[in-house]
């Protein structure tokens, strides 16, 4: 399988710093690769490495095949980036802009046009950007980053200030991109919305990996309990809790709710006992171990090594 | 060479949409036409021609505002795109680094060229208008005048770029490129009187003091217009300068085409290893 991006053991100092420290992945096509971190965790370092930016003190980088930092133009016209601040001349319209960026890439001509169209910039097309809200410029940001239909996108903190409709949309976008084969590599501290959106996850803390699966994956090594709670009539949470048997750890919310923490083993014989015919409850809600947790716990479990 | 040019065109409509051009050339027209009214007095009674006061006047003029222009466009041009971030976004583009920075100059010079011409042109056209008589000897100083104006526009953008390749934020930038204009302006030139002075010609050949000016690019800028041609060198008090020093006009613009090329070629490589 070729992949489109492959890192070997890449390190990067800046003076004493480890920036990024022995971090090797890599993404295939049609992947969508989300790298997760604290601030100063390595994120955006990695990315530039991608880009070329900056070289890695060890280890090696390989983009579509190519040392990023050769500056090979063939490869620079099949990669889009979105940086974590994206800034544009506010002077400028949107559409001037745009058309900067596509003619430099060597796009199509009126490239610009459809993209604006693509992102629901059209409307805005020819005002300055100085008159863009927060979300219009990401979304510029990420109209430039689409020029071409790049084979690897690079997307630094993408859905920062957007609000949930936009960030929905920047995802379908997303989507779309990696439909026609696109790797896609975000960078992101907002975990919750990568549920679904993120096929793999990368989780960095001090410039090192810690951690690389798909959620369910994570889930698994970090064997992190799912959180069932159990609803039924006001008052009837005792004869509940005699049906179930009295389990360790059955902890009571109120008069009708409790709550269990059941690790991946022991979650299929518990339902198997208590959801038997006329079990006693009106509802019951399973929540699994969130990004946050995952996150929490891989943080954790480093910390006591 | 179509990227170069992409980047420039870029450059001047940004010059454009925030005032840069109107803003120099504005301040550049005021100044000359200033200057062309003031000076086209006296000129009955010294006898000199009214254009050869205009370039003298226009020439002393030029060495201390072209150089500002010049840095105040150019002194950020690195450093700040790299604070706003819009370089990193440029890099990742099919763009190598020395294309952004000979774009860059491209556009600068343009806008600086731009300015430079319409000023000083009106301030010509408006002697013409009031009736002045002038001789094809004048118009080809005023000619060379203002082409040089815009050589010695390129040196100090060239010095800009260096400045801000080098250096890590636009602040310092800014106060790097003052200290630059100071010293190349103003303080130069006093440290070399003062030397000549107290030298009393005796350390100081000649030959010194020639490559002491060529180490000036606005010292080169100056000899060049003012000592240039005959007329001119004696309206300008400068012919007792022309007769000793043995500098030619070559020489002259060579060195000023020396001044643009070293601190771009300086600025292409701190640039090129510079991490962002």
């Amino acid at each position: 399988m070729n992949l489109n991006v492959e890192l070997n053991s890449v390190a990067r100092r800046y003076g004493r710093v480890k920036a990024v420290d022995g971090v090797s992945f890599s993404a295939a096509p049609g992947e969508v690769i989300a790298l997760v971190g604290h601030n100063g965790a390595g994120k955006t370092t990695l990315i530039k490495l991608m880009l070329g930016l900056a070289r890695p003190t060890a280890g090696s980088v390989a983009v579509l095949g190519q040392d990023p930092a050769a500056g090979d133009a063939t490869v620079r016209r099949r990669l889009g980036y979105l940086p974590e601040t994206v800034s544009f001349n506010p002077a400028l319209t949107g559409r001037e802009t745009l058309r900067f960026y596509v003619r430099l890439k060597g796009g199509r001509r009126d490239e610009e046009d459809a993209l604006l169209e693509r992102i629901g910039l059209a409307h805005a097309a020819d005002r300055r950007i100085g008159t863009y809200s927060k979300g219009m410029r990401q979304r510029l940001g990420l109209a430039q980053a689409m020029i071409g239909t790049p084979a690897v996108l690079l997307l630094d903190e993408p859905t920062t200030g957007l609000d949930p409709e936009l960030r929905q949309q920047f995802y379908a976008i997303v989507r779309e991109m990696q439909a026609v084969g696109a790797t896609v590599l975000l960078s992101s501290h907002a975990l919750n919305e990568l549920e679904g959106n993120a096929s793999r996850v990368v989780i960095l803390n001090d410039g090192r990996k810690i951690a690389d699966g798909t959620l369910d994956e994570l889930r698994h090594i970090a064997r992190l309990p799912t959180r069932i709670r159990l609803k039924t009539v006001e008052g009837g949470a005792k004869r509940l809790r005699e049906w179930m048997g009295e389990p360790a750890g059955l902890r009571q919310i109120n008069g009708h709710i409790v709550e269990l923490d059941a690790t991946p083993e022991d979650k299929a014989a518990f339902l198997r006992r208590t959801a038997g015919e006329g079990a006693p409850f009106e509802d019951l809600e399973m929540v699994p171990p969130g990004l946050d947790e995952l996150y929490a716990h891989f943080l954790s479990e480093r910390a006591s090594r | 060479m179509k990227t170069i040019l992409l980047l420039s065109v870029k450059e001047v409509r940004e010059g454009l949409r925030n005032r840069w051009v109107v803003a120099a050339t504005g301040l550049l027209a005021a100044l000359a036409l200033t200057l062309t009214f003031l000076g086209s007095a006296p000129t009955g009674t010294v006898g000199a021609g009214a254009l050869d006061v205009v370039v003298i006047s226009l020439a002393s003029l030029t060495i201390f505002i072209v150089p500002l222009i010049a840095l105040l466009i150019s002194h950020d041009a690195i450093v700040g795109e790299i604070e706003r971030g819009t370089m990193t976004l440029l890099l990742s583009y099919p763009v190598r680094r020395r294309q952004v920075l000979f774009g860059k100059f491209m556009g600068h010079l343009a806008i600086l060229a731009f300015a430079t011409c319409v000023g000083y042109g009106l301030a010509a056209i408006a002697l013409l208008v009031t009736g002045k008589a002038v001789g094809a000897g004048s118009w080809a100083a005023f000619m060379a005048m203002t082409a040089s104006s815009v050589l010695l526009g390129a040196v100090f953008v060239a010095i800009g770029y260096l400045v801000s390749a080098l250096v890590a934020d636009r602040a310092t930038a800014g106060g790097v490129a003052i200290g630059i204009w100071l010293v190349f302006v103003v303080l130069y030139d006093m440290a070399l009187l003062g030397l000549l002075v107290a030298d009393q010609g005796r350390a100081v050949s000649g030959g010194t003091l020639d490559a002491l000016l060529l180490f000036n690019p606005t010292d080169a800028y100056r000899l060049f217009n003012l000592a240039g041609s005959g007329n001119i060198a004696a309206a300008s008090g400068m012919a007792g300068t022309v007769q000793t020093a043995v500098l030619a006009p070559a020489a002259l613009l060579a060195a000023l085409a020396a001044w643009v090329v070293a601190p771009m070629a300086l600025a292409a490589l701190v640039f090129s290893r510079r991490e962002l």
